[in-house]
């Protein structure tokens, strides 16, 4: 009863939610899911002192709280901005959201290659998420893009400068998860760069997280870069006992057949690394890169991935589909949605198991 | 002929050292604050009314009563001497001239705030500036006025000087702290703001060189005194650094009741526009705020004569008006072509971009390209209305007010000016051997022919 009674109220879109003191916006639109939950592409919230750069999570607070319900002057970011009780939010609801929202993924796309066909994430970029789910169509760019030069930061790891959005979560995991940051963000302005210091390896068991945390294709797993397509992947939980302290051990491996094609952690629904008992699960790098082979692994069997991707969705088992929110969202309004890409795309029909295609998959595969 | 508080002993031989300074009435507000409670200061300062003077005109008593007083926790006073804006000079020759004004007024103020280690945070160019503030501070501790236990008071106080590296972000409050702190200088998202979670975490106050060295004229006078100059909310007297097409460049110490016609065409203040030519357009308060063609400078859009205050300075919003800012007063004369003028400070910006939020970071670069299209003739009519488009989507959307900066001289331009914009689409050619000139907005005031 008394810990009821300690719950503050926060309506987002229409929705109202009970939450603890001290949760940020975005919290709060997770735990309502679906439409309202506004896309964040450099918040991580296993990651302290992530967020409020990337700024797709604006949100407009229409009423500060019940004791002072003036609005805020500014969007806010949802990421980083505490609930008051009795905030009232607007994420879809508002037009100005929605204005600055497109505008943001513009510039995020400005000086991106869009070199999805032959990038190693497209199919679980979040960048290619946040393009369909609030981007106009097109660019009004017509300058020529910023380039930089692919470095190999170790053995494992290719940072590719030119995808990156500098959202900073790697070099959060470089500081909060090794003990000798070598690796941070030189230069300034739209040039500047993550890089390490006059590119030196970075040379520790958990520097493979960083390609986890990494949004975009701009750290890529040397192990992995072009061997497949994620989406012709089979996605199991797997696990083994590893003796790296601090490496949980539990992961995901990525399989055609009984080839181990990657592994990485387990991700949430948000797209983040999935934690265990209160500790987030960064698995070494000893499972993620040298461990490739199905009989090191025990496995638990086929990965419910219920993140929504922009092709990945219909392979997944028992998909949950996020609430249908739109209808009670938007009030009478007509919601302005982009296509769906699953209703209209071929790729990916359920009935086709891809890991029983022998050699790569071909469009022919498809359209039995 | 305005009242001086900060530049009157300015001119005096040697007041650049303690004797001289001393001599001339120096550090008697330290006397007498000694003899007051901290937090009569604190009220003193609401009292006079005075505006922080790096360009958001915040009231300082106010900002310092929002310092949280935890119990074992230092405090900090750090001075943002990081003086960046293009135009802007005035804290520059404050330290440059008379150093010990600045201690004198830092002093007294971490005695009001219970700061015992205050910074000045110096912005790296200014290179010999600071050896004359360490020398100042060198002085002053040898005369018992920094130290430990000063004048007898009991009261610890140490002043250092901390040099940037050359980054206009550094002056922005909480990106300079980074910057103190040895770190990058990466503006922090607010809340928490500085005066509960500032320097490594503990309460701090970030004030710029001249609103400190208000303090001092604050207590030797009274709070009630210093907001009897000046006009309504804009107490005290404002320094102005004037540059541009003037025939007098050069810091001026206002009291905030002349007009901006008398401070352009006075032989006592700008002297009048060089070469005699016409006034066409003026930034009022530095590189960042918005420009003002010369019929908008001034008269209001009411028609009423345009003051040099922080309230008629900002008549009209942004749609007819400007702002008081950090006083760089930068005046464009009828040579002046307002496109590449906006170019030159959209490059400003993306160099100074810090690159940590994303609007910030390409919408900047971007905005200088387009500007540098349209100025070299191959621009079209839809790159006016993207460019319009492109400020509108910073403005606000980002961690820090750099955004804004970078967006509100883009905005004036296209707003006032927006038939020259117009002139350099339609005439390719023309544009890259002539300039506009003057049009509706022209100088209305008659020159004498010389």
């Amino acid at each position: 009863m008394q810990e009821e009674s300690k719950k503050i109220k926060v309506t987002i879109d229409n929705i109202t939610v009970d939450v603890e003191p001290g949760t940020t916006i975005l919290h709060a639109a997770r735990m309502i899911g679906g439409d309202v939950t506004p896309p964040a592409m450099c918040y991580y919230s296993k990651l302290e002192g992530s967020g409020g750069k990337c700024r797709t999570c604006l949100v407009e607070v229409a009423a500060g709280s019940a004791a002072d319900p003036r609005p805020m002057p500014k969007l806010v970011a949802s990421c980083r901005t505490g609930v008051m009780d009795g905030m009232v939010v607007k994420n879809i609801t508002s037009d100005k959201v929605a204005d600055a929202r497109a505008g943001v993924v513009e510039f995020l796309l400005l000086n991106h290659p869009l070199d999805c066909p032959i990038c190693d994430q497209a199919g679980e970029c979040h960048l290619q998420d946040l393009g369909y789910d609030h981007g106009k169509e097109g660019t009004r760019y017509e300058f020529k893009r910023r380039t930089f030069k692919k470095e190999d930061i170790g053995p494992y790891i290719q940072l590719h400068m030119t995808r990156c959005i500098l959202c900073y979560r790697c070099t959060y995991v470089a500081s909060q998860l090794t003990d000798k940051r070598v690796h941070g963000v030189i230069d300034r302005g739209d040039h500047a760069a993550i890089s390490t210091y006059i590119s030196k390896a970075i040379d520790n068991d958990f520097s493979g997280n960083m390609i986890d945390v990494c949004p975009v294709g701009a750290l890529t797993d040397k192990t992995f870069r072009f061997k497949n397509r994620v989406w012709f992947t089979k996605p199991v939980d797997a696990h083994r006992a590893c003796t790296t302290p601090g490496c949980c051990g539990k992961a995901t491996l990525w399989l055609r057949g009984d080839e181990v094609f990657r592994v990485t952690a387990r991700k949430d629904q948000w797209g983040e690394v999935q934690s265990y008992d209160g500790k987030t699960g960064w698995i070494c790098n000893t499972c993620r890169f040298e461990t490739k082979k199905t009989s090191s692994w025990t496995i638990e069997g086929l990965t419910e991935i219920s993140r929504h991707s922009v092709i990945g969705v219909n392979k997944y088992k028992k998909l949950e589909k996020p609430e249908e929110t739109v209808v009670k969202v938007m009030d009478g309004h007509k919601p302005k949605l982009l296509m769906d890409i699953h209703s209209v795309s071929d790729v990916n029909n359920p009935e086709i198991h891809l890991s029983d295609i022998n050699g790569p998959a071909h469009s022919n595969d498809f359209k039995k | 002929m305005g009242r001086k508080l900060l530049l009157e002993k300015a001119g005096v031989e040697g007041i650049r050292f303690f004797e001289t300074y001393r001599r001339e009435g120096g550090y008697k507000s330290v006397e007498k604050a000694f003899k007051m409670q901290p937090s009569d200061i604190v009220e003193e300062v609401k009292k006079s009314g005075l505006r922080g003077r790096g360009g958001a005109g915040f009231p300082t008593g106010m900002k310092w009563s929002f310092l949280a007083k935890p119990e074992g926790v230092p405090r900090y006073l750090v001075v943002n001497a990081d003086e960046s804006e293009p135009g802007t000079f005035k804290d520059r020759y404050l330290m440059e001239f008379i150093p010990h004004l600045l201690i004198e007024g830092m002093i007294v103020s971490s005695f009001a705030l219970g700061s015992n280690t205050s910074y000045i945070y110096i912005r790296g160019e200014y290179d010999w500036v600071s050896d004359i503030l360490e020398e100042a501070i060198i002085e002053a501790r040898q005369h018992g006025w920094l130290g430990k236990n000063i004048q007898g008071s009991g009261f610890d106080c140490d002043i250092h000087v901390q040099r940037g590296a050359g980054a206009y972000i550094c002056g922005e409050e909480t990106a300079l702290l980074e910057s103190l702190e040895g770190k990058r200088g990466n503006p922090r998202i607010k809340p928490p703001f500085p005066a509960v979670k500032g320097l490594w975490g503990c309460p701090t106050v970030v004030n710029n060189v001249e609103t400190i060295a208000a303090v001092v004229p604050i207590i030797n006078e009274g709070g009630e005194a210093y907001a009897s100059i000046g006009v309504g909310k804009s107490t005290g007297t404002k320094l102005i650094s004037a540059c541009g097409n003037i025939n007098k460049p050069g810091v001026y110490e206002i009291d905030m009741t002349i007009s901006v016609e008398e401070f352009i065409y006075s032989e006592e203040y700008c002297g009048g526009i060089a070469n005699g030519k016409k006034l066409k357009a003026c930034i009022p308060g530095g590189s960042s705020v918005p420009i003002l063609p010369a019929n908008l400078l001034l008269t209001t859009a009411k028609g009423e004569k345009r003051m040099m205050n922080y309230e008629s300075l900002s008549d009209g919003g942004f749609a007819t008006g400007s702002m008081m800012g950090s006083g760089g007063f930068i005046v464009l004369d009828e040579d002046q072509c307002i496109v590449r003028h906006t170019y030159s400070l959209a490059r400003f910006y993306r160099h100074e971009s810090c690159g940590q939020c994303s609007p910030c970071r390409e919408g900047t670069g971007w905005m200088e390209k387009l500007l540098l299209k349209i100025e070299s003739g191959k621009g079209e009519m839809s790159d006016i209305d993207l460019l319009w488009d492109i400020q509108r989507k910073i403005e606000g959307n980002t961690i820090c007010p750099l955004g804004d900066a970078a967006a509100w001289p883009v905005a004036a331009a296209i707003r006032h000016f927006r038939d020259e914009f117009e002139w350099h689409v339609k005439n390719p050619e023309k544009c890259l051997t002539q300039n506009y000139g003057l049009a509706h907005y022209a100088d209305p005031i008659h020159v004498p022919v010389q």
